[in-house]
Parts: structure tokens; C-alpha cells; sequence
């Protein structure tokens, strides 16, 4: 059971429990939907860039206490920054959860780090990111974890 | 094991070797059944017996293997024909699974009778499986899908049923038992209504196989479909029954070898029932170990398993539903062993992966029936679904794994 604390982290309870930056995000000039059709995980995000940088971020969607939380810290941890630090930190983040790359400079992300014992939930992990990515790149269709 | 865990249970557990097996080194519970069913021995070695002693293509050399190819083949088919009471071999068509099954009701009976404004109806608590090939249909014919509504229980409200039975009908396909729900439909009035105006009616019976009798001449139904696998026997290998008068009007599904008489390049003539629709290289393995798997479940008996499920479902249900925060998913008066539920605290998902570290194996999703998730509005549900082997122990584990799901998620 060690293992399941390492996943399900409090923070990851308070995440789940009271997502950060939940609901549509009225001067949104990006957006993207997820879906994991395996489990049924929703997610929407939203992006604010402006003057090459992301000025707000928004999600909301349904899912299970990873992908929620996953989410939630995403969109705290990417406010500020460039696309293309954004994009660089999903690699990071991607390189963490499926245990090839160390959690270093991740921050808060690092708590999902318990996620690499558990491979059957990458993609619950993985979700709101990939969908950030093609909200940035403008992405018409709905992106999935299949 | 519990102590009200009868000898018979303990006995026929010792039958499938991987109920042996541990998963993060506790005892496998395997609680997803209605997903696959886990194989005895004696599918197992049917299968291998055939490939050591047996293998050849069928219906093809006079060279002996072949022949005895042919007859293991061909037995096997009667052994189909025994457990469902076919009125004829013939009738009994080897495919794939139930979705072929399906498909190739829809493509060569749908495609070939069907005209644009008439009607299939199936009912709101279908598997995917019999939802996307009429639609399949209706967009290459014009055909339209009407839908039987549940209630809360996830039931079939026959009298919607009655009402949707119109002069454009002219098909009635359904579950016999729900995978998402374990609801046991009214098939047998559901028939009868049907044929009032000579409309056939098809039933998935893809989760019924294993848990209720099945008997397609009492039932009078057209056609019957199944899956080998889910029914102890292995993957890849299922059943279409059909009424000989409706097959022998439907055009092949898939061309190819073993399914001619004749052929030369003005002109085919086709085989007889039911090789028409058994083109190519048949899975003999397969249906070998599908026999094997019936006449296993044939010597325990039908009724026996129906009323040892039913004890280990009752016991799992009230346990269940008294663990606070859990809602219960399908609690029809008529149900065979499932159990699907949600957690106030924890998604279906995080209810599987936390269950799994304990060994304990359900499903967690849509259980490829979307409609049904959205009728109750929940994104996913976690299912437990019971077996032969499985016991009032394990009921008691699951309850006991859900309470430790509670305690993690309340720190």
C-alpha cells in the first residue's frame, strides 16, 4: 500500500477536491478538449497567450483524482511562460511520470512523481498537457489519449 | 475461503490454474468477469491436444489429420447446438465473437431486406456492439434506430417497448443480460410482442451465456449471438445462431473459400448452411476449446452456477451498498452477477487502480456502453462482475478493499 501513498499524495487530494483555475476562462484566445476514451476522462483547457507568453490558464472537465489534480498543478505552474517553455516543461513532466527522467526543476509537479510505479495511469496524468499542447497549437479536433 | 463458501466452489477453483496466481503479491480476486471469463484446464488442453494431435485445414484433404480436423470441428459445433437447443447444426454458425455476430446480421440481413425508413429497434442499455453496427446500417440504408428506455433500475419499460413496435419495424435487437448493469431483459415477452407482427428479434447474448439457460427454441428467438470467451472457452471464437428459414434467405457476409460450391469466374455458387457464411480458415481451435468449455459448464449444470452467483451476488450487493457513499448502478429485480457502482469519494478509475494494489481485479470505465453512462450521469462506473469460481470470501474483500479506498482518500 506505500505505493498507493506515494500516488495519492495529499496534495494530490487537495487538488482533486478544490481544482485551481476551474472553469471557462472568459478572454480564453486558445482552447483544446481532451478525452481518454478508455476511462471516459474529460478535459478542457483554456489559454490566454498574449505578446508570446501565457497570460492565463484555465481547465474544467471530469475525471478521476490524477488527471484532475494533474490538471490543477498544470495550470498553476504555467502561467508566465512562454509556448515553448511550456511545451519544454510537458516533456519534462511526460519524462517523469513514465520513469525516464528525474523530477529536478519540476516543483510542484513533483508530487505526480509516484505516478511511473502505476503505467496504466500515464495517461490519466498526461491529459490535460496533451491537451494544452493543442490548445496552443490551435488544434480543431478534440485530442485523445488513444 | 469463508466458511460459508461451499465444497463445490472451493473444488471447481482448483479447475482454473491462474485463479492460483498472485498480483502485488496478494491473492488474485478476479472480479472482471463480464470483461473475459478465466479458462480451466480443460479448455486449455482441449486447445493444445488439437495442435498436437489434430491440426490440419478442414473440410478440404482426404489425408487423415484433416479428417479428424473436421470431425474435432464439427463435434464442436454440435456441442454448440446441444447447450443453446438448436434446432440443427446447421444453424450454428462460427465467427469471431458476438460482434461479428452482429455485424453480419446487420450487413447481410439489414443490408439486403432493409429500406430507408424502417426501423430497428434496440433499447437504451446496449453494448456498443449493438448500437454502432445499425448505425452502420442506417447510414448506408437510410434505416432508422429507435431506442427502448430504462427506468431507474435499469429496466426495459415494456409498454415504451409495445409503442415503438410499429408497421415500419423490422427488427428487434437486444441484450439478453446488460454487461454494464446485469440486467436480466424480458426477452421471452419482448419475443413474443415482436413476432405478434412478424418482426424477428436478435439477442446479444454475449452476457448471458455464462450465467442464465439459454434455449433459442423455447426463447423462439431469430438469432443468437455469443462470444466463446466469455463463457470460459477462448478469445476469438463465438457463435451466430439463426433460424434456418432466415439464414438460407441471406446473402454470404464475406466471400472467400470454404463458403462456395463452385466457382469460376462468370459464376459462384455458394455453400450450404452453414459454410456460406464460414468463409476462409476457421479458428478449429478455438471452437475445439469453446466445446471443451461447454461441456465443462454443462457437467456442473446451468442451474447449479445461476444459484451460486446469485448467493455470492446478493452477499457482494449488500455488503456493497452499505459501505457509505456508494450508489449502486443497475439494482433491477431481475439481475445476474453484476455489480456496478459509484464512490461519492473516489472516481471508477482510482477506485481500479487502488482495488488492483490489493489484487483485487474490477473494471473501471464506460464498459463500452456510453449511452448507459450518460442515462445515469456518471463519466464511469467501477463494476464487479462474479463467475462460477468466484466466492462469498472475495465479496467480502472487495467490500473490505473498498473500505480501505475510503480510508485513503480520507487521509
Amino acid at each position: 500500500m506505500d505505493d498507493l501513498r506515494d500516488l495519492y499524495q495529499q496534495v494530490i487530494f487537495d487538488h482533486y477536491r478544490k481544482p485551481r483555475n476551474y472553469g471557462p476562462l472568459p478572454h480564453a484566445n486558445r482552447q483544446a478538449q481532451g478525452f481518454n476514451p478508455l476511462c471516459g476522462d474529460k478535459v478542457t483547457v483554456y489559454l490566454d497567450v498574449e505578446s508570446g507568453a501565457i497570460r492565463d490558464v484555465h481547465f474544467e472537465g471530469s475525471g478521476c483524482a490524477i488527471c484532475t489534480a494533474s490538471a490543477s498543478l498544470m495550470t498553476e505552474t504555467l502561467k508566465g511562460r512562454t509556448p515553448d517553455e511550456a511545451e519544454q516543461l510537458m516533456e519534462h513532466f511526460h519524462a517523469m511520470v513514465t520513469g525516464q527522467g528525474t523530477n529536478e526543476g519540476l516543483g510542484k509537479l513533483e508530487v505526480l512523481a509516484g505516478v511511473r510505479e502505476f503505467p496504466q495511469r500515464i495517461k490519466c496524468a498526461t491529459l490535460a498537457w496533451h491537451t494544452m499542447k493543442a490548445a496552443l497549437e490551435n488544434a480543431a479536433q478534440p485530442v485523445t489519449t488513444e | 475461503m469463508n466458511m460459508r463458501d461451499t465444497q463445490d466452489v472451493v473444488r471447481w477453483r482448483t479447475d482454473f490454474p491462474i485463479l492460483e496466481s498472485h498480483v502485488h503479491e496478494r491473492p488474485l480476486v478476479y472480479l472482471d468477469n463480464a470483461a473475459t471469463t478465466q479458462k480451466p484446464y480443460d479448455v486449455i488442453e482441449a486447445e493444445a491436444r488439437y495442435y498436437r494431435h489434430d491440426n490440419a485445414n478442414v473440410h478440404r484433404g482426404v489425408h487423415t489429420l484433416s479428417q479428424r480436423a473436421t470431425e474435432d470441428y464439427e463435434a464442436a459445433r454440435g456441442k454448440v447446438q446441444r447447450f443453446i437447443n438448436a434446432a440443427s447444426p446447421s444453424e450454428i454458425i462460427f465467427l469471431r465473437g458476438t460482434t461479428e455476430a452482429i455485424n453480419l446480421v446487420a450487413q447481410s440481413y439489414g443490408r439486403s431486406r432493409l429500406r430507408e425508413g424502417d426501423e430497428i429497434v434496440i433499447s437504451a442499455m446496449e453494448h456498443h456492439s449493438n448500437i454502432v453496427p445499425w448505425q452502420m446500417l442506417c447510414q448506408q440504408t437510410g434505416v432508422r434506430l429507435k431506442v427502448i428506455p430504462i427506468n431507474d433500475a435499469g429496466e426495459i419499460q415494456l409498454d415504451a417497448y409495445q409503442r415503438l413496435l410499429g408497421p415500419r419495424t423490422r427488427l428487434v435487437a437486444v441484450s439478453h443480460v446488460s454487461n454494464a448493469l446485469g440486467t436480466v431483459n424480458p426477452v421471452q415477452t419482448m419475443i413474443e410482442l415482436a413476432h405478434e407482427i412478424d418482426v424477428p428479434v436478435l439477442l446479444d447474448g454475449a452476457q448471458a451465456i455464462a450465467h442464465v439457460p439459454v434455449d433459442v427454441q423455447a426463447l423462439d428467438c431469430d438469432f443468437y449471438a455469443f462470444s466463446g470467451h466469455k463463457i470460459y472457452g477462448p478469445m476469438g471464437i463465438g457463435v451466430l445462431y439463426g433460424k434456418t428459414e432466415l439464414l438460407n434467405t441471406m446473402p454470404p457476409y464475406q466471400g472467400g473459400g470454404d463458403m462456395i460450391r463452385s466457382v469460376t469466374f462468370e459464376h459462384t455458387e455458394y455453400n450450404v448452411l452453414p459454410f456460406k457464411f464460414e468463409a476462409g480458415t476457421p479458428n478449429v481451435a478455438g471452437a475445439v476449446g469453446l466445446g471443451a468449455a461447454l461441456d465443462y459448464v454443462g457437467n456442473i449444470g446451468m442451474e447449479t452456477i445461476m444459484a451460486h452467483e446469485q448467493n455470492v451476488l446478493e452477499h457482494a450487493t449488500s455488503l456493497v451498498s452499505s459501505i457509505p457513499g456508494i450508489r449502486l448502478i443497475g439494482t433491477a429485480r431481475e439481475k445476474t452477477g453484476i455489480l456496478s457502482f459509484v464512490m461519492h469519494e473516489a472516481h471508477a478509475h482510482d477506485v481500479g487502480t487502488i482495488l488492483d494494489r490489493q489484487g483485487i481485479a474490477i473494471r473501471s470505465g464506460h464498459h463500452c456502453a456510453m449511452p448507459i453512462m450518460d442515462r445515469y450521469g456518471v463519466p464511469a462506473t467501477a463494476r464487479a462482475s462474479f463467475a462460477l469460481y468466484n466466492t462469498r470470501f472475495e465479496a467480502e474483500l472487495l467490500a473490505a478493499g473498498l473500505e480501505k479506498v475510503i480510508e485513503l482518500f480520507n487521509g
